[in-house]
């Protein structure tokens, strides 16, 4: 009798394999959503391992809003150098000067929910049947509710009343024309499971996930960075702070936290800490602002 | 770290919500969001105490204005282990539920309401857990505050349901008193049941064993894709990627390849940079072979000392999960681990009364039918026997027409 177990990261990790090995089985022209952010760079290596020595069976895909922290873009052009797969970027100023979509104005103006139009015109311009995301059940109440593989109709949407039950690893990749499927190969993780994953495997993240000295401002309460792309008047006071980034987006969106974190030990430990706070019910701004981040992040998706 | 896979099964009036949120209030899952409106709330009990099954009820609101089905999953740890929750809603589509949500799981918890004892609805619950083999049980008998946490009670409780299990042949079974909504014995002991000398619910399911089927130790491994670079320095490599679903593969061993029947020797294990001298159930490799032979997806590599069946005709317990009734006159797809083919379901032979358990004689299968059948396939299947080696003994069944899954298998005999 066999009583091996897994270690839960190998678990995981295997499964997230299995899915992606499953995308590239089932599905024509599949794509990899790729957001620079931590999610998206676990699956990169999820994919490695999945395919290597081989290519990957899909190019990635970056919905660039033109807005990105430099250091982001940075490292997504080193990546795609060092592994020597494609990258197909849409530009949302694409989809700005094609009139699809209009630049927000005002001081909160943010390219952010422009990106939804550019990512469903690139998948239709390619004609993706799949797109590989790195979201998360435990990132929100709906996503917990979502399958690992969730069909899309033409129009992009996710319907929860017509989900397919999703039975043992079997997963069900059948569509019509003009539908595609969503495919979450990390749904089963939480935050800190990828923090460990990056951890164990010495992944190399973009440098804003560590603590670093920068230019920021205050805007509602949040630390945004101080950057062009946002509408800075006189009212805005620049102060120097050492701060980090808990989520990757773009930079007129993504509030840094104040941070000594310099090392990822001591990022796990912050995280492990702030999540203590969060259910001490001693929540304070900060935190609050950070989960609403999450949680616009997994709206993208 | 392991993780424990585990569904709770009960109605909402044998406190499934207040057991789930106690799980996760007691051991600090709870999301700050959820927790501050948890302390918003006006709902409390009758001693003041929040009312814990506002975590789930939230939920519950979102799925009478139309936005949730089915199953939602809940992640919490502790320092032993990691576990995942799948919280299927005991509504109407009950069947459906339970079966997507079991299917994965490892453990069941089955609630039973210490004043009402043995229910129907607890045959509903065990036949769903015996059918599904799930390897470990926990009959919680709940609601003991409300008969003066009174042993004999209790007793009788595990005696009528001992009945219910040798009849099911389920195996594995814990019983605990519980009290969900004071906490007793959930996370903590419980003062007011100083007769009970086990464990606590968290306490069990930390500690419980993992059941590795007996024998589902016999390797497979399905194969999902063929690794070929082709490129100049790696002109000649060839790697079948796969999970391994039971078993053990090493290095030097003999497999076959089914359904065409070659056989050859593991020569690699290898994922990336790591070289394996074996892999484990569970594990996802890339294996070399000695032989080129002709593998493709939809294959499976089986231990050649130790073969599944292999059949176009397969004798199946099924569970439909459509709106739309079976139509036997009619082609559908079934998906076996990576391989997919046509099917018919040749012949009805009987469905389950799930709640009487008794056999009913009649053709008609709707929604949440649960009955056994004869199963054609286009092409052969190499499945072994569900209730033995669950990893190759399950399957779906897809309408070509919808390409909605419309059914869940669990494969018992071939039937040629």
């Amino acid at each position: 009798m066999s009583k091996h177990h897994l270690d839960y990261l190998d678990e995981l990790e295997a499964e997230a394999i299995h899915i992606l090995r499953e995308v590239a089985g089932q599905f024509e022209k599949p794509a990899l959503l790729f957001s620079g952010g931590k999610d998206s760079i676990t699956l990169v290596r999820l994919a490695e391992k999945a395919f290597r020595p081989g290519k990957f069976p899909f190019p990635l895909v970056h919905i660039d809003t033109g807005h990105n922290f430099p250091e982001t873009i940075r490292y997504r052009d080193e990546m795609i150098a060092r592994l020597g797969e494609k990258l197909i970027i849409g530009h949302v100023q694409d989809s700005i000067d094609q009139g699809k979509v209009v630049e927000q104005k005002g001081k909160n103006a943010s390219r952010n929910a422009l990106q939804t139009v550019t990512l469903l015109d690139t998948i239709a311009a390619h004609q993706f049947d799949a797109c590989i995301g790195g979201a998360r059940r435990d990132e929100e109440k709906a996503r917990a509710k979502e399958r690992i593989f969730s069909v899309r109709d033409e129009f992009g949407q996710w319907d929860p009343k017509r989900q397919r039950p999703e039975l043992w690893n079997i997963y069900n990749g059948k569509i019509h024309k003009g539908e595609n499927v969503r495919v979450f190969p990390i749904s089963n993780w939480t935050e800190l499971d990828v923090w460990n994953y990056i951890r164990r495997e010495n992944i190399a993240l973009p440098s804003i996930y560590f603590a670093h000295e920068r230019d920021c401002i205050t805007r509602n309460g949040q630390l945004m960075a101080a950057a062009e792309y946002l509408n800075m008047d006189e009212d805005d006071v620049i102060t120097r702070r050492n701060v980090r980034f808990r989520t990757v987006g773009d930079m007129t969106c993504t509030a840094a936290v104040e941070s000594d974190a310099y090392l990822i030990d001591d990022i796990i430990d912050e995280i492990s800490a702030s999540k203590i706070s969060e259910r001490g019910a001693r929540m304070d701004d900060k935190v609050s602002e950070a989960a609403m981040e999450e949680r616009k992040k997994g709206g993208y998706f | 770290m392991e993780i424990l896979k585990f569904i709770t099964a009960g109605s909402v009036d044998d406190g499934k919500s207040t057991l789930i949120g106690r799980l996760l209030y007691d051991t600090d899952a709870i999301l700050a969001d959820q927790l501050e409106a948890l302390h918003r709330s006006n709902r409390k009990n009758d001693d003041g105490t929040i009312d814990l099954a506002i975590l789930t009820d939230g939920l519950k609101a979102e799925r009478e204005q139309g936005i949730t089905i089915d199953v939602a999953y809940k992640y919490f740890q502790t320092d032993k282990r990691k576990f995942i929750i799948a919280d299927a809603p005991g509504h109407i589509q009950y069947t459906r539920n339970m079966v997507t949500g079991a299917s994965n799981s490892n453990l069941a918890i089955i609630l039973i309401d210490a004043r009402r004892g043995v229910v129907e609805q607890t045959n509903r619950h065990s036949f769903l857990v015996s059918l599904l083999a799930l390897p470990q049980v926990v009959v919680c008998v709940n609601k003991m505050d409300m008969v003066d946490y009174d042993q004999a009670t209790f007793n009788q409780i595990v005696e009528q349901y001992q009945v219910l299990a040798a009849k099911l042949n389920l195996k594995n079974i814990t019983y605990i008193p519980v009290s969900a909504l004071k906490g007793d014995n959930i996370v903590n002991g419980s003062p007011n049941m100083a007769w009970y000398t086990g464990k606590s619910l968290l306490n069990h399911l930390e500690t419980v064993e993992i059941p590795v089927d007996d024998k589902a130790s016999h390797a497979r491994l399905p194969v999902q894709w063929v690794v070929r670079p082709q490129t100049e320095e790696l002109h000649d490599y060839r790697g079948y990627a796969g999970r391994v679903s039971s078993g053990t593969f090493k290095v030097n061993d003999k497999v076959t390849v089914l359904p065409s029947g070659f056989s050859s020797t593991i020569t690699k294990i290898e994922l990336l940079d790591k070289v394996f001298d074996e892999a484990v159930a569970g594990q996802s490799v890339t294996v070399h072979l000695q032989d080129n032979i002709d593998i493709s997806r939809g294959d499976i590599l089986v231990s050649s000392h130790a073969h599944p069946e292999v059949s176009q005709l397969i004798e199946a317990d099924l569970c439909w999960m459509d709106t739309r009734a079976l139509d036997t006159s009619l082609t559908y797809l079934v998906q076996h681990n990576s391989k997919v083919t046509r099917c018919r379901i040749q012949d009805v032979l009987y469905k389950f009364n799930i709640n009487t358990l008794d056999k009913v004689y009649e053709e008609e299968f709707k929604l949440n039918d649960i009955g056994r059948i004869i199963l054609k396939t286009a092409e052969p299947l190499a499945f072994d026997v569900y209730q033995e080696n669950k990893a190759n003994g399950g399957a779906i069944i897809v309408d070509s027409r919808t390409n909605v899954t419309v059914g869940a298998l669990m494969l018992r005999a071939a039937a040629d």
